[in-house]
């Protein structure tokens, strides 16, 4: 059973930035994931009362989780980006290297800048400065 | 000679008995989740919902409540396909995959359980 062959060997393969945004997908869907439990676990502080949500809104604007905030913000922006771009695959079409190759760097910036954005409007809404003008 | 049966061969699934679900509910979900979750985020980003009373106010609305149920059941069943792969593809032992599959699964109910009650108290009470 141990000579059984395995694969696949993927040492064997030349690198390209298409194979990071592959597992990247994976890795930022399970970022999402954990972000997913943090969004019940706040759902459940707002149905508790008011005294549990401003206990859960403070612990939320501590650095750390803010930090952490920044973290499942990008991984679902770009699990959602890149998503789409899996979708668009499922019927058929760019997946020609070259295609696959242009609409994985249009994922990247179109994640970063979304990202972004997000943070900048939710920062507006939430009522923090991000940047001191 | 082929060992399987007429009636397996046009079924046409494998040893595993069901993979097409799988796969075509990850999709589903997936594409469900592109208007709901658009829909959430924009949504939030309004900063009249910056107190307890709007929040709350705002999410016992009925076709909000109505939504968020639907997010908050299609994220977790979608996030449970997803782990679900995850575990199968990187845990090589049997114990520890299905120990692991045991437990994301559990999580993920709780999850959902939670979400729903949450969402329902807020609307209902």
């Amino acid at each position: 059973m141990s000579q059984r062959p395995i694969s696949p060997h993927l040492g064997v393969y030349k690198f390209m930035y298409t194979m990071s945004l592959s597992i990247l997908h994976r890795l930022t869907g399970c970022v999402a994931t954990v972000g997913f439990l943090v969004f019940v676990w706040w759902l459940m502080a707002l149905a508790s009362g008011p005294d549990s949500y401003a206990g859960a809104m403070q612990l939320l604007s501590s650095p750390f989780a803010k930090l952490l905030l920044v973290g499942f913000t990008f991984s679902f922006v770009y699990h959602f980006c890149n998503g789409i771009r899996h979708l668009v695959w499922d019927t058929g079409r760019g997946l020609e290297r070259a295609q696959a190759r242009r609409s994985g760097a249009f994922v990247i910036v179109a994640a970063v800048v979304l990202t972004a954005l997000a943070i900048w409007f939710g920062c507006q809404a939430m009522g923090f400065s991000v940047v001191t003008p | 000679m082929s060992l399987r049966s007429p009636l397996s061969k046009v079924i046409g699934r494998g040893s595993a008995g069901e993979g097409v679900g799988h796969w075509w509910m990850q999709r589903v979900t997936a594409i469900a989740l592109i208007p709901l979750t658009l829909w959430f985020v924009f949504s939030l980003l309004d900063s009249s919902l910056q107190s307890y009373e709007a929040m709350r106010g705002w999410i016992g609305q009925p076709w909000v409540a109505v939504l968020s149920l639907l997010l908050v059941l299609t994220l977790a069943w979608h996030s449970k396909l997803g782990v679900q792969v995850v575990i199968e593809d990187y845990v090589p032992s049997k114990g520890t995959k299905t120990t692991a599959l045991l437990v994301s699964t559990f999580i993920h109910v709780i999850a959902a359980v939670a979400g729903v009650f949450a969402i329902l108290r807020l609307a209902l009470s």
